[in-house]
C-alpha cells in the first residue's frame, strides 16, 4: 500500500505544478506578443500578430508592408539557377501583386475590367448593395408612404375653401406639360424597373422563380438602359421651363413659416407661380436628378465616363475627407470598384428622390382638390388659383385685363 | 391630358431610338467586350 499511496500522493502534487508551468508558458508567449507588437523583422517581414489581432477587431491596417512586397524581377535569380523561373517574384509575391491590382496582367479579350482578377472591394458592395441599401431604402419608401397615408387619414383631401366660380386660369402650357410627363413618365418606369433589379436576387426570383425573373431582368434591364434619355431630356426642358419661377424670394419665408396652409382649412399663403413647396420639390428632382443622371452615365458608359477616382482626386485637394476624418481617398479605382460606387451612389439619391416624388404624387393627386388639373388640362380653376397661388393669379389677370378675356368662361 | 400621352409615346419612340442608334454606334456590350468569334446574345448582329 506505501508505494502506491506515494505515488498518488506524488501525482497529486504534480498535477498542479504542472498546470501552474503550462500557465506561465502561455502567458508568457502572450507577453512577449505584446512586448514587441510590431516586429515584422521577426516574422521575416510577414503579418505580426498585432496585425491579425488588429483586422479581426476590424480594424483597418496599414496594409504598406504587403501591398508592395511584391518581388523584384531585378533581384531574380539567374534562369538556370534554382527558383530562377519564377523571375523574381515568389508566388506568394505574385499572388499578392493580384490582390492588390498591381500585377501586370496581359489578357487576350475583354476591356480594362477584364485585367483586374481580383477584386475584394466587391465584397463590400455586395454586402452594402444586399445589407442596408436594400432595407434602408426600402424602409424609407415604406416610411413615406405610411406618413402619406396618416396624414391622409389625419387632414383628409384639401379642398377648394371658397365657391368656385366655375372659371378656369392657364397654369401650364402644352409644352410645359409634356416636358413635365417626358420626365415624370420615364421616372416611374426607371424607378419600377431599377426596384427590379435592385431586389431581383433578394426578393423577385424567390417569389417568382429564376425563369419567370429572367425575363423580368432582361425587359428592366432593357427599359432602364434606354428610357433614361427620356428622362434626362424631360429634366432639362423642365429646368429651362421654370427655373426662373423657382428662384427663391421673400414670399417662401411667410409660406414656410405658415406650413404652406396645408395643416389646416382657410389659411392659404400667398405665392406666385410656385410656392416654397413646389420650389423644394423642383430643386429636388434638378439636383438628384442630375446626380442620378450623371452616376447612370457612368454606369452605361463605365469606360469612357468613369465618375469616381477624379472626384475624389478632386475632394482630396479640398482637404475635406481628411478633415472629416476619411483620409485620403483612393484616386486609383479598378473599373468594377467605379462602377460598384456608381451603382451605389445611383440608388441612394434614386432613393431619396422616389420618396420625395411620392409626396408629390400624392399632393397632385388624391391630396388636393383641383391640383390635379394643373397637369391634365393645364386649365385651373380660378378660385384654386387664389387660394394656392394668389400673387401669381394677380399677375395673370393684370396681363389679361389689357387683353380680351378669352379663356374665361362665366360661371353661369 | 394629351399632352401626357404625348410625352409617353416620345418616352417609347426616345427609347426604341436611342436602343437603335447606340447599337449602331457599336455601344453593346457584345461589340465593347468581345470579337467576333464570340457570340453572347441569341440574336446576330
Amino acid at each position: 500500500m506505501q508505494p502506491i499511496t506515494t505515488i498518488v500522493l506524488l501525482l497529486a502534487l504534480l498535477t498542479p505544478a504542472h498546470a501552474q508551468e503550462l500557465s506561465e508558458d502561455v502567458a508568457g508567449t502572450y507577453q512577449l506578443a505584446q512586448a514587441e507588437p510590431d516586429s515584422r523583422a521577426a516574422t521575416g517581414g510577414a503579418q505580426t500578430l498585432e496585425d491579425i489581432l488588429a483586422r479581426q477587431r476590424g480594424e483597418e491596417i496599414d496594409d504598406t508592408f504587403r501591398r508592395t512586397a511584391t518581388g523584384n524581377p531585378d533581384s531574380a535569380a539567374g534562369i538556370a539557377s534554382q527558383l530562377g523561373t519564377l523571375g523574381g517574384s515568389s508566388d506568394p509575391e505574385l499572388w499578392r501583386a493580384l490582390r492588390y491590382g498591381t500585377a501586370d496582367i496581359t489578357v487576350s479579350s475583354g476591356g480594362p475590367e477584364a485585367r483586374v482578377l481580383m477584386q475584394d472591394g466587391g465584397m463590400k458592395w455586395l454586402a452594402f448593395r444586399e445589407g442596408p441599401l436594400s432595407t434602408v431604402g426600402a424602409g424609407a419608401l415604406g416610411g413615406t408612404l405610411v406618413l402619406l397615408l396618416l396624414f391622409y387619414m389625419m387632414r383628409g383631401r384639401i379642398q377648394i375653401d371658397g365657391e368656385k366660380t366655375g372659371r378656369t386660369v392657364t397654369r401650364f402650357k402644352a409644352i410645359e406639360r409634356f416636358g413635365h410627363w417626358l420626365m415624370a413618365g420615364s421616372f416611374i418606369l426607371l424607378g419600377v424597373t431599377g426596384l427590379v433589379s435592385l431586389f431581383g436576387r433578394k426578393v423577385l426570383i424567390p417569389s417568382f422563380g429564376h425563369e419567370a425573373f429572367s425575363t423580368m431582368a432582361i425587359a428592366s434591364k432593357w427599359i432602364h438602359n434606354n428610357v433614361s434619355w427620356a428622362f434626362m431630356l424631360g429634366l432639362i426642358m423642365v429646368f429651362f421651363m421654370w427655373v426662373m419661377h423657382n428662384l427663391p424670394n421673400r414670399t417662401d419665408i411667410r409660406w414656410l413659416a405658415q406650413g404652406g396652409g396645408i395643416l389646416s382649412d382657410g389659411v392659404h399663403p400667398p405665392a406666385k407661380k410656385f410656392n416654397a413647396g413646389q420650389k423644394l420639390i423642383f430643386w429636388s428632382v434638378i439636383l438628384f436628378g442630375a446626380s442620378i443622371s450623371i452616376s447612370g452615365l457612368s454606369l452605361l458608359f463605365p469606360f469612357e465616363l468613369p465618375l469616381f477616382a477624379k472626384t475624389f482626386s478632386i475632394l482630396n485637394a479640398t482637404g475635406l475627407p481628411q478633415a472629416a476624418g476619411f483620409g485620403d481617398l483612393p484616386v486609383m479605382l479598378a473599373p468594377h470598384e467605379e462602377m460598384q460606387l456608381a451603382q451605389l451612389w445611383h440608388s441612394i439619391i434614386a432613393f431619396v428622390l422616389m420618396a420625395i416624388i411620392f409626396a408629390h404624387i400624392y399632393i397632385g393627386s388624391i391630396g388636393m382638390e383641383g391640383a390635379y388639373d394643373a397637369m391634365g388640362s393645364g386649365e385651373v380653376e380660378e378660385q384654386w388659383a387664389r387660394e394656392h397661388h394668389s400673387l401669381w393669379l394677380e399677375e395673370v389677370q393684370s396681363q389679361k385685363g389689357a387683353e380680351p378675356d378669352g379663356k374665361a368662361t362665366p360661371a353661369e | 391630358m394629351k399632352a401626357m400621352f404625348t410625352a409617353f409615346v416620345a418616352i417609347a419612340i426616345i427609347s426604341v431610338g436611342a436602343y437603335y442608334v447606340l447599337g449602331g454606334m457599336g455601344f453593346t456590350s457584345q461589340d465593347r467586350n468581345a470579337g467576333n468569334a464570340v457570340r453572347l446574345s441569341d440574336t446576330d448582329e
